[in-house]
This record gives C-alpha cells, structure tokens and sequence, in this order.
C-alpha cells in the first residue's frame, strides 16, 4: 500500500473514531499516531487489513492519551475500553470532517494545516516542510486550530464553499518541495466531489486539473516561468484535459453557474487551442464577462484586460486595463506586455523593470527582468541599425 | 562551525566594479546569472555548508506604534534611507577564513558583458549560542 493510499483511509478512520465517542482533538492526534507507526511498520509487514489495523492502533492510542490525561478519567470511564460496535464511517462524515477543518472561525493557514492533516493525512512534519517553517511552529498552529473547532458539533451542517477556499488555496501554492501541494489539493477535491453535491466542486476539479496539466510546460528547467503564449503544448498532459474537461461539460449541464466553473471554462479554452495563436479569446472575453459577475475583483479585471488585448488589439487592452486600480499584483508586467504589442518599446523596457522590482516572487522577478533585457537589447540593436 | 549571514544591498553598499542594471543585460547575460546562483547554491547543499537563502522585495513600509493606543504608524520606502538590504545566504562554516572564501565567490556572480560583478557583500558573524566549556 502507498503512502497515499495509506491516506486515503484517514478520514475514514477519524471518523470512526469520533462515532464511537472519542472527542476530535484527541482523536486527531491518536490517528495522526497511528499513521506515523504505519508509515514505518507496514513497508515491512503489511496488515492484510489496512483500515481494520488503523482503526485498531487509533483506538488504542485514544485510550492511551485519555488515560494520560487524568482530567479526562470520567470520560475515559464513560467510554470503557472495547470500542462500541456499528460505526461505520459514511460519506456524509468525510463531508463533516471537511466542514470541519474548513471551519469559517480559522484564519485561511489553520484551515489549511488542519485539513492537510486530518483530511489529508499529512504528517505535521510533511506540511511543516511544503509551507517552510519550523516543525514546532506548524504543529503549534494545528493544535490551536483543532481548540477552536473543538466545541464545534461534528453534526453541523457546514459550508462547502469554505471547503473550496481552503483546497484552491492549497492547489495554488503549488509545489515546494517534500510534498507535492497541487497533486494533494486534486487528491482532496476529487474526494470532496465524490460526497459534495455541487458542480462547483465539479469546477474546482477541473479547473485544477486543467492547471496542473501544464505544469510540466510552465518551468525551465533551472526554475524559470514559461510563460503560456511560448510553452510547449505538446508536453501539456492530453489525459488530465480530457478528464478536466469531461468534468467541466458535465458540471456546466446541470445549469448551476459559479466561479470555479467559470474559471475552468477559460482554463478548458486555453486547453483546447493547439497553438497559442489558435486561442479563442472571443469567447475566452465572454467568460471573463461572466467571472466579473461572481467575482468582480482587480485581479479578474486585470486577467480580463489582457483577454481583450488578445481578442480586440493592444490600444482595446490598454483602456480596459487603465479601469484596473493601480498597485495590483502583476499589473506593471500586464501594462509592459501590452504596451509592447502596441508598439511603445520604451514605455514597456520600463514597466518590465517596474514589474521586476514589484515581483511577488523571485521566478517571477527574474522572468521579468528578461523581459526588460530583452526588449533593450533590441531598442539597442534598433538605435544602431538607425 | 560557525554561521555566517552574507548580505546583499539593492542600495548602502559601495558601487560594484561592474555596476551595470539588470534590465540593460542581455538576456543571456540573466539567465548565466541566474543558474550561477541556483548552482552555487546547490553545490553548498553538496559540502553541507549551506543554510538558507533569501530575496526580499525592495517595497517595504516603516512602521511604529503610536502613543495613547492609536493605530501604528506606517510610511516609507523612506527616500533618504541609506541602506536597502536585498537579500541575504546563510551559510554554516568551519572557519571565518572559509565564509570570506565563499562571499568571494558570490561576489564575482557573472553580470553585463558575462564578466564578474564584483559587488560588495556584507559578512556578518552570527552570535550563537554560548559554548558549554568557558574556562
């Protein structure tokens, strides 16, 4: 069985354990214990029945720590020590568990840890290296999560549009390392989507499958940005598109619009053009128009302007942009983009240098202090011809 | 061993010998930059000297608090202030001799033309932790 596998039966096994009376703080840390012996235990001898062993090693741990803690002899009396029978775990309770962990009183980076960890079945270790701090920090940050849902009831109805927040949030920071963050967010959305009624959930797959089938093409191999006019499509996985956009159709059928779906449709249309040249920006445009709808933020206004730009010219893509609040992440490297298409060679070396020094990360400062190289080398080039 | 902070400054530093922007290299002249600090990187991963690395975005505010409970006060990039620190490597040496080595090497990063920048670096010792046998 792999690790991921192994995975799979977390939310699973938690959920048994909180069926049976275990509170699900402790429960947590008891399968998160459990895990660990697992992880080390079944390379060498694997159990015959994976979830059965989990289940087994988890309760024992519970006891133990409610032993331990002598606070908690009542309870522990209560609930004596041959587990009751007849819990089954059912999807409503991985649905509950994923409410849980995406609970609205946590900061965006709570509910992150908490659902890597109690969904995802990532070790704090494995999630302390993906976000690059201290093992202690991160293991900080989980129990303080886990102490604010405490007193939620595992029986309250949640929302699934926090689910999708925090798993897009996941997806975006993409991979850094020990643990790939994107493959995991899939792997988290695609359960979400087999217990979540919703096509959102359907458009947040796809969307992120329809992303992730580019990765491949979006980095040099020393790390640099690739950006999509100049990526190479014939590295962009064709399966993963498939899927994505089988998804998506199936999802936009039940006539049931949001903003994942909206995003996907856009990602699907890139996915579908065999060249950069072959892109349908027209309808590409459309969706923008229909994105603004549900989210009508600077970042889509911005994305929206360089569709215009491609769909009805440079000067077209200028004025919308110019209704984009200045200061917007990335919106210096829109406007140099643009200004370059348009022709102003000048003005668009200075705003890749802008966009250089405004760059949120440094992949993304570095493309763009090429870009700025490059079109000087050529307005070099071009005085010397003149 | 010992660690050592190696300092680059956007600005406060004195000129580099090859002190030409980034956006009037080639692109070429970028990228040969770039891979020598992902290889010079990678090869103190290899002896086991390295620690970490960082670029930091030379937007920033100043901020402070302010009397009688107000909200803090937050201003800049101040104009005038002198030193703009872009980032730094931390590296964990068995001697000062072997940091000064190594600032060295980073210092000649390939620039304008692919000849050295020969910019300044600042080294700064860490102060760690006090030794168990003083006396």
């Amino acid at each position: 069985m792999s690790p991921v596998e192994l995975r799979e039966l977390v939310p699973r096994v938690l959920s048994v354990l909180v069926r049976r009376g275990a509170d699900f703080a402790t429960a947590e840390d008891a399968v998160q214990e459990a895990l660990i012996r697992a992880l080390s235990a079944w390379e060498a001898d694997p159990p015959s029945d994976p979830e059965g062993w989990l289940i087994t090693v988890s309760w024992r741990a519970f006891l133990d720590m409610a032993r331990a803690d002598t606070a908690r002899r009542d309870r522990e009396d209560r609930l004596g020590s041959e587990p009751p029978t007849g819990s089954v775990p059912s999807a409503d309770d991985t649905l509950r568990l994923y409410f849980l962990c995406a609970h609205p009183d946590l900061t965006p980076s709570s509910a992150v840890a908490l659902t890597l960890r109690a969904v995802g079945g990532l070790t704090t270790r494995q999630i302390a290296q993906a976000y690059l701090v201290p093992e202690s920090t991160m293991a900080q940050r989980i129990s303080r999560a886990k102490r604010i849902v405490g007193g939620v009831g595992f029986d309250r109805p949640g929302d699934v549009g926090t689910v999708m927040r925090v798993l897009y949030l996941v997806f975006n920071e993409g991979y850094s390392g020990a643990v790939d963050l994107a493959a995991e967010a899939i792997r988290l959305a695609r359960q979400l989507a087999t217990v979540a009624d919703d096509p959102e959930v359907d458009g947040l797959l796809a969307l992120m499958l329809l992303h992730h089938a580019r990765r491949r093409s979006r980095t040099r191999p020393d790390g640099g940005i690739v950006p999509l006019a100049e990526q190479d499509r014939s590295r962009w996985d064709t399966g993963l598109i498939a899927e994505g956009v089988a998804i998506l159709q199936a999802a936009l059928a039940r006539d049931r619009l949001g903003e994942y779906q909206v995003q996907a449709a856009i990602a699907a249309l890139h996915a579908d053009a065999p060249r950069f040249e072959d892109t349908d920006w027209v309808q590409i445009l459309e969706w923008y128009d229909e994105l603004l709808r549900f989210a009508d933020t600077p970042i889509t206004r911005l994305n929206r302007a360089v569709a215009v730009g491609e769909a009805d010219g440079a000067p077209a893509g200028l004025a919308a942009l110019a209704e984009v609040e200045e200061g917007i992440p990335r919106r210096d490297a829109v406007a140099a983009h643009l200004h370059e298409r348009n022709g102003d060679l000048e003005l668009a070396a200075r705003l890749y240098a802008a966009a250089a020094r405004n760059a949120p990360n440094l992949a993304e400062r570095d493309h763009q202090t090429r870009e700025a190289a490059r079109l000087n080398q050529l307005l070099r080039t071009r005085d010397h011809k003149s | 061993m010992a660690k050592y902070l190696l300092l680059k400054h956007y600005r406060g530093a004195p000129a580099a010998v090859k002190d030409v922007p980034m956006d009037q290299w080639t692109p070429d002249e970028v990228d040969a930059h770039v891979r020598f600090m992902h290889d010079w990187v990678a090869r103190l991963e290899g002896t086991g000297e390295f620690v970490d690395a960082q670029a930091l975005s030379p937007e920033g505010v100043w901020v402070r608090s302010d009397s009688g409970g107000r909200p803090p006060v937050t201003d800049g990039p101040f104009a005038e202030t002198k030193d703009l620190i872009a980032g730094w490597m931390v590296i964990d040496v068995d001697s000062y001799e072997r940091a000064i080595e190594l600032a060295g090497e980073l210092s000649a990063a390939p620039g304008a033309g692919g000849e050295p920048i020969h910019e300044w670096l600042e080294v700064r010792p860490f102060l760690a932790a006090p030794s168990t046998i003083t006396e």
